[in-house]
């Protein structure tokens, strides 16, 4: 990956549900919508007709929960077809999905669940993004998990792994500084440890959230506006990774649009203090 | 209980250390929603202890958000049967379901593709309500498709004029479903969908607490009624139509292949000779027609 494939489209929001009567008759301005893959990878009806006017309108960057390149089992071929189909409908730039695993013997979790960090895995891993990458003919980016558990036969730390698979894949990041932060904090690391050792020429997205603290976990619900120490880590990727597309996620207890827009352009604060700061 | 591999060196070890885990998380909870005791040793094998938190705690939760992200998906598509069960006999019925169908699809949509065959396994689960819960089963699978299934190019019946009926065939849109029904359940579910009250929030990754049950009025149930339904889309909603028996057969036969002559045959078997069924024939094509339900 010799230069960028993932222009600053600025900040952005997650598409959800509640907010499509208010995008689709006001028209706010917003610089872009991520949009949930497989809440599209239908044959007809009311979700392709939103997101057909969606695209008249804005720019759309898919982002998806269930091509689980950290399974063991194969890719399945069938869900890239359909998720091709969206990717030419939505002519989105690059695409998104998680570094976890989520089925197993054709069981489905439905969840992001971790993989063990390992070498094996991480080459079994890049192979299969390579794969999808190649098949669906657009840049991917692999985003990092909140997670709850670690693996006993984990052989390396969690960005070390995420490092290793993106050279391998020569794909990009989509640096989640939330799942950072939950995840730091539920198994005693440094955050920002974490941060100074991803390789930041292939972060092409951020993103930003909210977080739920239980007295001794702390979980990825996406349900709150983003917590300081979320904006701290916020502040120092965006100063070793420049100007890069930023998305507030807010998926429950969703407040208005105005509401969630508000708080993801406060991201401008921080990129505007990050352009005053010499280089 | 399944093992675990100390050190992944193959895919094969990989494999097996993700069965470990869905096997955990797949197993149905404790009563109080806990993982079973009997997955320590799984816990321990394949998860780091931290001072917060033991490997069982941690691999806990993972369980506990399969289980309650998988319950509010059915919450979600099943307002009608939960409403004639009741919230407890309905979470009963949801959890012993997973049981037996962990999803099998990387979309949730697909979950409750199996739900009314097994109603009709399990009589117990839904006591003397099974033939309707069986109907309500039926009738909401029915609007999971019309909700997205495709909507093809719709077949311009002017251009049929001159087939031969004895060779022609017509296929229905996939978001068609027709449904030969025992109660009346179409009245009965606009009574329930008006007097239940929430709606389905966007789905977020995380699930630590069990959804609390939503406040549904109680609705009379829907009376005995043989009933000949389509449930449908137009646009982008979903409607559902109640047709003749004779439509509703002469429908079916098509889309089962049949031609249209062996169709209309078939459905005007019984049918009595009070009524011109040849003009009646002709206004429900054009009025199909004119729905785009028919497609090549």
């Amino acid at each position: 990956m010799n230069s960028t494939p993932f222009a600053n489209l600025r900040v952005g929001i997650g598409l959800r549900v509640p907010h499509y009567r208010h995008i689709l008759e006001e028209k706010p301005v917003c610089d872009w919508f991520e949009i949930i893959s497989e809440n599209f990878m239908v044959d007809g009806g009311r979700p392709l007709a939103v997101l057909d006017q969606i695209l008249e309108q804005y720019r759309v960057v898919q982002h998806g929960v269930s091509m689980y390149f950290g399974n063991a089992d194969p890719i399945n071929r069938e869900h890239l077809k359909k998720l091709k189909r969206l990717v030419k409908r939505t002519n989105t730039p690059w695409l998104s999905d998680h570094l976890c695993w989520g089925s197993v013997n054709g069981r489905y979790s439905h969840d992001l669940l971790p993989i063990p960090y390992t070498m094996s895995v991480a080459k079994h891993t890049a192979q299969k993004i390579r794969q999808a990458q190649d098949f669906l003919e657009v840049p991917i980016c692999v985003e990092n998990v909140s997670s709850y558990a670690e693996f006993k036969q984990n052989e390396m730390t969690e960005w070390e792994f995420l490092s290793e698979v993106v050279e391998r894949a020569d794909c990009g990041i989509l640096l989640d500084v939330n799942n950072i932060y939950v995840s730091s904090q539920n198994h005693d690391f440094d955050p920002f440890d974490y941060l100074r050792a991803v390789p930041h020429h292939r972060v092409g997205q951020i993103h930003i959230a909210g977080h739920r603290r239980y007295d001794d976990i702390i979980l990825d619900t996406h349900d709150h506006p983003v917590p300081d120490p979320v904006w701290a880590l916020y502040a120092e990727a965006i100063q070793h990774c420049g100007h890069v597309s930023t998305l507030l996620e807010w998926d429950d207890s969703i407040p208005s649009f105005d509401e969630v827009h508000a708080e993801a352009l406060k991201a401008n604060q921080f990129i505007h203090d990050h352009d005053l700061v010499p280089a | 209980m399944t093992s675990c591999p100390p050190k992944l060196q193959t895919l094969a070890d990989l494999r097996e250390l993700q069965h470990t885990m869905a096997t955990a998380l797949m197993s149905p909870l404790t009563r109080d929603d806990s993982l079973r005791a009997s997955f320590k040793d799984s816990a321990q094998a394949l998860i780091k202890p931290r001072a917060k938190l033991g490997s069982f705690d941690r691999l806990e939760i993972y369980a506990r958000q399969y289980w309650f992200r998988l319950l509010d998906c059915l919450y979600d598509d099943y307002p009608g049967l939960r409403a004639l069960l009741g919230e407890k006999r309905f979470h009963h019925l949801s959890r012993a379901y997973l049981a037996a169908h962990p999803s099998e699809s990387w979309t949730l949509r697909n979950l409750g593709r199996h739900l009314e065959a097994f109603i009709r396994e399990q009589p117990k689960l839904t006591g003397t309500k099974q033939r309707i819960a069986i109907d309500v089963a039926r009738f909401e699978w029915a609007q999971v498709l019309a909700f997205d299934e495709a909507a093809l190019k719709p077949l311009n019946i002017d251009k049929l004029l001159g087939s031969d009926p004895a060779t022609l065939t017509l296929k229905l849109q996939p978001h068609v479903s027709l449904l030969a029904l025992d109660h009346a359940i179409d009245d009965w579910f606009i009574a329930v969908r008006n007097t239940t009250q929430g709606s389905r929030s966007e789905a977020s990754n995380a699930r630590i607490e069990s959804r609390a049950p939503s406040k549904t009025k109680r609705v009379p149930l829907p009376k005995p009624q043989k009933l000949w339904l389509v449930v449908h889309r137009s646009g982008t909603d979903i409607y559902f139509k109640r047709l003749d028996r004779e439509a509703w057969l002469l429908l079916h036969s098509l889309s089962e292949g049949k031609t249209l002559l062996t169709a209309i045959e078939s459905a005007l078997a019984d049918a009595t000779f009070d009524r011109d069924w040849s003009a009646q024939v002709r206004e429900w094509f054009q009025s199909w027609a004119a729905l785009g339900w028919f497609t090549h």
